[in-house]
């Protein structure tokens, strides 16, 4: 609160002389307000930016863009809020070439003044841009943002400066970092700074500059030091002073270290990450296939109903409560898990039971059940993927590295399977439920004799497998298709896993697939992911060969048996 | 009927049965005859998957197909004779596709097939073509390095899409993009496109070390790695990714992109098989500035746009189609359009549906598009002057045109980077008559 404070203190004292203009500006919309013949716009300066910023509204996008980097020299925030519109497609333009700004709400204000004016938007023409104006647009956004009172903005407007900085805000970016009392702020914007002090004439300067690249750990910034110690054709160093070539080496070589953790932490995040998505498709098959026994080939449509469900959630709360729409999905895990729970159920009881024990009748009325449940998808929600949109607060990702971003949905999905599988394994080992579960698992008639009624706990079983394989369409709609086939994707790494772990535990489809992940995630910057995806299978094929009841095989009489 | 007839006697009802059997027959024959020649429905096969994994791009194209037939119908037909369409449905099962192709030819006596969206179902039915003598309309993007007698191509060969935009994204406009990432499925359509830009990009001086091509199967969902990799081969020069993912596996990909925060002023893909239709299934906020290469966008502002937007709304609207107002239009959607009009006035030109007058009469012929221009087909190559437009995604699924040709540009079916094709010629006119010769058929 104090830093604030005595930041505002400071960022008031440096843009002193340009206060005049926003009191001018506010004394010209009264002005504009009382109905008066308007004025030409104050000062020089004003008058200046007035000129400006009606470049924005250029018919050229290379005049947009000139336009754009002379508010940069500028350096006048007055700009800022239309700068900012430009890049958001609020920006309007009328056929006097006048700019105006179109807020939140719909209504329409004056570029600089900020008075809401009555215009038919009809009459105004929006700018196009595209990607070349908003590479000039970010930096001088950013350039302007840093006297931002906002930290966080002041952070993000030095990050994007780091990325691309120009050599004309040299003096801008030094003035920044003297003001600026934040660390965070004040680290980024040495690193930017330190960039275009690399090409100073001071020596210690350039030293100094490439220490702190160094020590940054930014890799992008890499090919500006290796510039340094490139040679020229004819052998001799493009960088004739030894000392700052010694200074690039030594910063390059820490480099180094810090790309090995890179990449390996990258791999570790990518594969835990495909080996939970793999595991959450796999779970239910763990309980069907792996405790039941029944090959079910309609485990992958269990998936794509829990993730329809979770369209249609998603659906209702689109409709009916827009505010509370960041919390669907609060409400889509327990709608898929029931619709995908008595689905499970209405299977066994109508079609399954009536196939214990004959493997292979089990497997073409699955699949033909599956090929029922697809069309009916298809027929009701049509052929064409849906879309299922992630709720704010599981889009982006955390950067830890350079280069090594977390994804919120992918960490939303390793903690989800988490919490799946505790639960699986509470209900198994600590309900009455999961005991007759364990009990008809392993001797059928001695549980039926001991009281148990196998059929209902057929069923259950069933269900909550199935169940499972809702909460897994769930996360599955997070990250990729929703559509009638989504099913068929995952089936075949489903089985996979579930065989990889061992038929009959669930301890073994969690390791399984998570091992199946890793692998996977190690052999594609090797291989590519075609070569990997084969080698992945190969391996599998040598490893039951080897071990054909899996990686954790049942121990006792009957398993054997 | 029946309930009418029940109160009567059985010996009533069996005699009012056969008065009507022979009042019915006597009609046929003096009145339903004549009428029947003069109705004799021309058939039309449609060719489209409605279910498998092509089904997400190919039902709309079905859809379109059969509203451009409805407005030939509502028109009056051709030559004063309705159009049957034959909807058959291959399954995204690539054999399938020619037995349907012959079934479509041989027992429904077809007169043109509308039809195929892969490269693999448009191989596996070329060789059912050319052996019946049919004609098929295929009307999508591909990868070129190919000329039929049978075919006539309206969607985009490479010059016509991809090769513009790469030229865009190394322009300055464009970015100044100086480092390239090739990213595809991987099957022919992305293996002979990234071929071609391999080859095209070394004669513009790019290096083999600037150039990464990576390919994943189909249906691939976990681009992590991948998209870091880019990331990664980015740094120290300006980079752009050319996409020939196809089919779902783009939602993940660009899901990714939007995760890790590859902006589009960063690192711009650009994509030649993602449209409206592909945009459906994502959330386009993050994507705002990814480029796509076609010959049509929906966001076209002409007035035959305008009028085919609202004819295709209202054609949804009317039959109820799955999607409702959600539904888009899409560049293979208008080529299907094209096409069908074009055979139509082909049809009426030649006075007959007898494939080779129509195959005559097709070219050169000239439909005015929805992109706003007077789009011909070449009797030579059998492909269509297209223009080109490139665009950036909206926040609203919909492209922004940021570049566009003068005028439709004439394809090259055989590409002149290629070493082996650019000698090859594809020419249906004497003396060529030849689809990928090197020399002229007939001399003199």
């Amino acid at each position: 609160m104090k830093s604030d404070r005595e930041l505002r203190q400071r960022i008031e004292t440096e843009r002193n002389p340009l206060l005049s203009i926003p009191i001018s500006l506010l004394f010209l919309s009264l002005i504009l307000l009382l109905g008066l013949p308007s004025p030409p716009r104050a000062s020089a300066a004003g008058g200046d930016l007035a000129s400006l910023l009606q470049g924005l509204g250029a018919k050229s996008r290379r005049d947009v863009r000139q336009a754009i980097t002379a508010l940069g020299t500028l350096n006048d925030p007055a700009a800022l809020p239309a700068l900012e519109a430009l890049g958001d497609r609020r920006l309007r333009i009328d056929k006097a070439g006048l700019v105006y700004i179109k807020g939140e709400d719909g209504s329409l204000h004056d570029a600089l003044s900020g008075a809401t004016v009555a215009l038919d938007e009809a009459s105004l023409r929006t700018p196009r841009i595209n990607n070349a104006v908003r590479r000039t647009l970010r930096p001088v956004i950013a350039q302007l943002q840093l006297s931002s009172l906002d930290v966080a903005v002041r952070l993000a407007a030095a990050e994007e400066l780091t990325k691309r900085p120009r050599p004309e805000m040299m003096d801008i970016l030094q003035a920044a970092l003297d003001r600026e009392i934040e660390a965070a702020v004040r680290d980024i914007l040495a690193v930017a700074l330190a960039q275009m002090q690399l090409q100073s004439e001071d020596q210690t300067v350039r030293l100094a500059a490439i220490r702190m690249i160094g020590e940054s750990g930014n890799l992008g910034l890499r090919p500006q030091l290796e510039a340094l110690v490139a040679t020229n054709e004819d052998g001799s160093f493009a960088e004739d002073d030894p000392e700052v070539r010694a200074a690039a080496e030594a910063a390059l070589s820490s480099f180094e270290r810090t790309q090995f953790l890179i990449n390996s932490l990258g791999n570790l995040f990518y594969g835990a990450s495909l080996g939970s998505v793999l595991l959450l498709a796999a779970l239910g098959l763990g309980i069907t296939f792996g405790l039941m026994g029944v090959i079910n080939m309609a485990h992958g449509e269990m998936l794509m109903l829990g993730a329809y469900a979770s369209y249609v959630v998603q659906g209702i709360f689109q409709e009916s409560f827009p505010a509370w729409f960041d919390w669907y999905l609060a409400v889509a895990i327990p709608a898929a898990f029931g619709v995908c729970l008595l689905t499970g159920m209405i299977l066994e009881r109508g079609v399954i039971r009536f196939l214990y024990g004959r493997p292979l009748e089990t497997l073409l009325a699955t699949w033909g059940i599956s090929l029922v449940l697809i069309q009916s998808v298809r027929l009701i929600f049509g052929a064409q993927n849906v879309q299922v949109a992630n709720p704010a607060w599981l889009s982006g990702g955390i950067e830890v590295l350079y280069g090594v971003v977390l994804p919120y949905s992918r960490l939303a999905i390793i903690l989800f399977v988490a919490l799946v599988v505790g639960l699986v394994w509470l209900i198994l080992q600590r309900t009455r439920l999961g005991l007759q579960v364990r009990a008809v698992t392993q001797n059928r008639p001695m549980a039926s004799c001991m009281g148990i009624s196998a059929g209902r706990v057929d069923m259950w079983t069933f269900g909550l497998g199935s169940g499972i394989a809702g909460l897994g369409g769930v996360a599955l709609s997070q990250i990729g298709n929703v559509g009638p086939e989504l099913g068929r994707l995952y089936i075949v790494d489903s089985f996979m896993v579930v065989v990889l772990g061992g038929v009959g535990n669930i301890a073994g489809t969690v390791v399984g697939a998570l091992s199946l992940g890793l692998v996977n995630k190690l052999l594609e910057p090797v291989a590519g992911a075609v070569l990997g995806k084969i080698g992945v299978l190969i391996f599998i094929i040598l490893f039951i060969q080897q071990r054909p009841q899996g990686l954790f095989a049942l121990k006792g009489r009957l398993a054997e048996s | 009927m029946t309930t009418l007839l029940t109160c009567v006697p059985r010996r009533a009802r069996l005699a009012a049965a056969r008065l009507m059997l022979s009042v019915g027959l006597l009609a046929g024959l003096f009145i339903g005859l004549p009428a029947a020649q003069a109705a004799d429905p021309i058939k039309v096969g449609i060719l489209h998957s409605l279910s498998g994994t092509m089904a997400i791009s190919e039902t709309s194209l079905k859809d379109v197909a059969l509203m451009a037939i409805e407005e030939i119908n509502e028109a009056g037909g051709l030559m004063g004779r309705p159009v049957e369409p034959v909807v058959v449905d291959p399954a995204s099962d690539w054999p399938l596709f020619a037995e349907k192709a012959r079934e479509l030819i041989q027992q429904e006596k077809v007169a043109v097939v509308f039809g195929c969206w892969t490269s693999v179902s448009r191989k596996s039915v070329l060789p059912v073509f050319e052996e019946l003598n049919g004609l098929l309309f295929y009307p999508v993007q591909y990868e070129g390095e190919e000329s039929s007698f049978n075919v006539f191509y309206t969607g985009a060969a490479p010059n016509q899409q991809a090769i513009p935009a790469v030229e865009y994204l190394m322009s300055e406009d464009g970015g100044g993009a100086e480092r390239f990432v090739l990213l595809g499925t991987d099957y022919v359509y992305p293996r002979t496109t990234n071929k071609i830009l391999n080859y095209f990009l070394e004669s513009k001086g790019v290096a083999k070390a600037d150039i990464m091509e990576l390919y994943t199967p189909f249906g691939h969902s976990d681009y992590q790695t991948i998209v870091a990799d880019i990331k990664k081969f980015a740094i120290g020069k300006q980079t752009a990714v050319v996409s020939t993912i196809n089919g779902d596996s783009n939602v993940p990909f660009y899901k990714e992109l939007a995760n890790q925060g590859l902006k589009a002023e960063d690192i711009p893909v650009v994509a030649f098989s993602v449209g409206e239709e592909e945009l459906r299934g994502i959330d386009t906020a993050p994507l705002v500035g990814h480029l796509a290469a076609w010959n049509y966008f929906m966001s076209v502002e002409t007035p035959e746009n305008k009028d085919f937007v609202a004819k295709w709304n209202a054609y949804v609207k009317k039959h109820e189609l799955p999607g409702g107002d959600k539904r888009v239009t899409n560049d293979p959607m208008e080529a299907t359009y094209i096409g069908i009009r074009m055979w139509a006035q082909a049809v009426e030109q030649a006075q007959t549906t007898d494939v080779n007058a129509v195959r005559q009469a097709v070219g050169n012929q000239v439909v005015r598009s929805p992109s706003g221009f007077d789009i011909s087909m070449d009797a030579k190559n059998h492909h269509l002057h297209k223009p080109v437009l490139i665009a950036e995604v909206r926040e609203d699924g919909q492209f922004d045109i940021v570049w566009n040709t003068e005028g439709p540009v004439r394809a090259q079916a055989w590409s002149p980077f290629i070493p082996d094709s650019a000698k090859k010629v594809a020419d249906w006119t004497y003396p060529w008559v030849c689809g990928n010769c090197t020399e002229p058929k007939f001399k003199n």
